[in-house]
């Protein structure tokens, strides 16, 4: 009766452990798909937008990858911001690693796997990992109280309007969770700890580790088959956790630490004021001027001068709007912003970003196809008046740690504006006459140009 | 430039003088100091006289493409027929629009703003200096000249050169507080706010506490003095060009 008890529980739980195993491949699979599908979504949102050759000095473009992206050169101007972001990004890169066996042990149904190949590393590794775990704690409660108790100027929703709502619960929603996922890691290990004391089948030996070490006194009344169960909710917490927050990265701002590598390698190598040169202008101002034009020369085609809405832009612009991370350092340093005007360089990259994810959505429920639908970046989302705040002063793109540039966004639509919609103030209209008539921006005569001169 | 054609020869730099330089007329007095200066040193260079015209800077940066390009075109036209090599310009809108956009349209010249030249003229040991009252001078940074090119130290080695006292205002070099002049500001009211950016960097300077401020750019030029003027500190405070600090100290 005992014998055969134990035969039915044994088989029990081996069906138990199969079952596990598959719907751990079945959860793993499905939110790959939905992750994988997004980013596509999103990959061809931003193919949509005007194409840019970006392909020049490859040297100098992986310089900026290992010194922006991987170094965060720029973080550290602000050290201890720097020094807190960079426990956050160590933390998350490095603990991943032990993502793969988490996958593994999930797909194969094993127990810490890795543990007989490593012997003695592994226990140093994992005291590693939740030394590291514990630095992404501290620094996510330090960015915390940044926000809600010490309340940094810049991150403030009273002071700057487009973080109201998702953004603001977005920039919460990911601090906690990535607080909840290091608990969930220390409880794993800690009842993992306290199930290898206990001598319990399949938690081998492997030692408590240095963080979770300390939980242990809070879990260790808890009876056998109570830790077991908190060591496997742990464990498909921390699982699940890690691949729902990559689901949730591609609707948020910390799309970052995917796309803040490709816009390092991409970001512009010339000067942050120069404006991007427009050869279908250049083909019309040389027919104007009777200056001869390469006839085999292919004139792109230009449906729009400047840009209206996203798909007129450059996909880099694109890109970096996707990127932006909403630190809002640009808005920070804009002088237009400082004294109290519309424009804010942060709510243009949010504004590109939200536009084209509503492009996205058209391109998913189109079968790919864009299909007009009434809306535009200029207009619905962006005013004139912002952008005409504008003073080119380049403070957003110097601010900004990943080098964006929210000012090309701003000048391209501006070129909409003026050369699409003469919509110009009554002043710069004037300024436009004078230069054609006189050759400079003021009413003179330009055969005085030398007077400086004579008196 | 046309004489110097005319004769054969070419002089060592073309001087762009600029909308500003050649109309403005607080900026008028900024373009006889540097003139003033180089012929001192006896360095020779030209102008374009009446054959300068606008570089397109503010039609371009307002999203006017198309009269900047007929501008850029037309000077392109100009500066290549007389061969120009070396630009020297007072004006950073002109030199960084020279030096970084009109390539595109087949202008190549090697173009320098004058606190470069300046600053090495000095380094050089070419410019004699008066003896003077170590005097402290604040230095405000053009956003074209700073983050736009990267030129932060040739204007303070200018004022330290000089043998004065340079004082760094509250936001400086990369964080350079704007004018208030650039991307075509300055040719327009500007948009509803609480205060003018002017009158906000004018603030930094009066808290600095200098009697002096040095800057390099014909707008900077009007933006500052116009924000101290409505701080009533005009006639505390003294708004100068880098080339009429060395014009002023020089023997």
């Amino acid at each position: 009766m005992t014998a055969l008890g134990q035969k039915d529980s044994a088989k029990h739980s081996s069906i138990m452990q199969i079952i596990l195993q598959v719907l751990f491949i079945l959860v793993l699979s499905g939110l790959g798909y939905l992750v994988t599908q997004r980013f596509k979504l999103i990959i061809s949102t931003i193919q949509l937008a005007k194409p840019i050759e970006l392909n020049d000095q490859s040297s100098e473009r992986w310089k900026r990858v290992f010194l922006l992206a991987f170094g965060q050169k720029k973080m550290f101007q602000k050290p201890l911001v720097g020094f807190f972001h960079f426990l956050i990004y160590a933390g998350f890169v490095l603990i991943n690693v032990e993502i793969v066996e988490i996958v593994l042990d999930g797909i194969l149904g094993t127990h810490r796997i890795f543990a007989p190949y490593l012997g003695s590393i592994y226990p140093f590794l994992l005291d590693f990992f939740e030394l590291l775990a514990l630095g992404v704690f501290v620094a996510c409660l330090v960015f915390f109280m940044r926000r809600s108790i010490i309340q940094v100027p810049r991150l403030q929703v009273q002071n700057h309007r487009e973080l109201a709502g998702f953004p603001l619960k977005d920039a919460y929603t990911i601090l906690a969770i990535e607080c909840i996922l290091m608990l969930a890691l220390w409880t794993m290990n800690a009842s993992d700890a306290i199930l290898q004391a206990r001598q319990v089948e399949h938690f081998e030996p492997v030692g408590a580790f240095v963080v979770s070490k300390n939980l242990i006194p809070m879990f260790s009344d808890l009876s056998t088959s109570t830790l077991l169960m908190l060591e496997r909710v742990a464990w498909w917490f921390h699982i699940l956790g890690i691949l729902g927050f990559a689901l949730y990265v591609t609707y948020s701002k910390h799309l970052h630490i995917f796309f803040a590598f490709p816009a390092a390698y991409y970001s512009s190598l010339e000067s942050s004021g120069k404006i991007a040169h427009m050869p279908s202008v250049a083909h019309e101002v040389k027919l104007m001027l009777g200056q001869p034009v390469d006839a085999n020369a292919t004139v792109p085609e230009q449906l729009r001068f400047g840009a209206k809405d996203v798909m007129d832009l450059t996909w880099k612009n694109a890109l970096d709007a996707y990127s932006c991370t909403e630190c809002g350092r640009c808005t920070e340093q804009c002088p237009a912003n400082q004294t109290g005007r519309a424009l804010s360089p942060r709510k243009i990259m949010m504004d590109t970003r939200d536009r084209l994810e509503e492009v996205g959505k058209v391109l998913s429920q189109n079968r790919g196809q864009w299909s007009e639908d009434g809306k535009s970046l200029l207009g619905d989302y962006i005013s004139a008046e912002e952008l005409r705040a504008c003073t080119t002063c380049q403070a957003c793109v110097e601010a900004c740690p990943m080098e964006l540039s929210p000012l090309n966004i701003i000048l391209a639509l501006r070129r909409y504006q003026i050369m699409e919609q003469s919509d110009a103030p009554a002043a710069w209209n004037s300024m436009f006459a004078n230069i054609e008539t006189n050759q400079a921006p003021w009413k003179f005569n330009p055969s005085d140009r030398l007077n400086w001169a004579k008196s | 430039m046309a004489e110097w054609a005319a004769s054969g020869e070419s002089p060592e730099f073309l001087f762009w003088v600029g909308c500003a330089g050649s109309f403005d007329d607080r900026h008028k007095k900024v373009t006889r100091a540097f003139c003033e200066i180089l012929q001192n040193l006896q360095i020779s260079f030209a102008v374009l006289g009446t054959e300068e015209s606008c570089t397109g800077d503010p039609a371009r940066r307002s999203g006017n493409e198309f009269l900047f390009q007929m501008q850029a075109m037309s000077n392109i036209e100009v500066l290549n027929m007389y061969g120009v090599k070396k630009i020297v310009t007072a004006c950073p809108h002109c030199f960084h629009t020279l030096k970084n956009e009109y390539p595109d349209l087949g202008g190549n010249y090697e173009v320098i703003h004058h606190s470069t030249l300046l600053a090495e003229l000095l380094a050089q040991g070419k410019i004699q200096l008066k003896e003077e009252e170590k005097e402290a001078v604040a230095y405000h940074d053009s956003c074209y000249l700073g983050r736009g090119n990267g030129i932060y130290e040739a204007p303070r080695n200018i004022i330290q050169g000089l043998k004065k006292e340079l004082k760094e205002l509250k936001s400086c070099r990369t964080k350079g507080l704007c004018c208030g002049a650039g991307g075509a500001q300055v040719f327009k009211e500007p948009e509803p706010g609480n205060v003018d950016i002017q009158s906000k960097r004018s603030q930094e300077i009066i808290d600095s506490g200098v009697q002096k401020v040095a800057l390099a750019c014909p707008f900077c030029m009007v933006m500052i003095q116009d924000g101290l003027n409505k701080h009533g500190k005009d006639k505390e405070i003294q708004v100068v060009d880098l080339a009429e600090l060395v014009q002023q100290t020089m023997i």
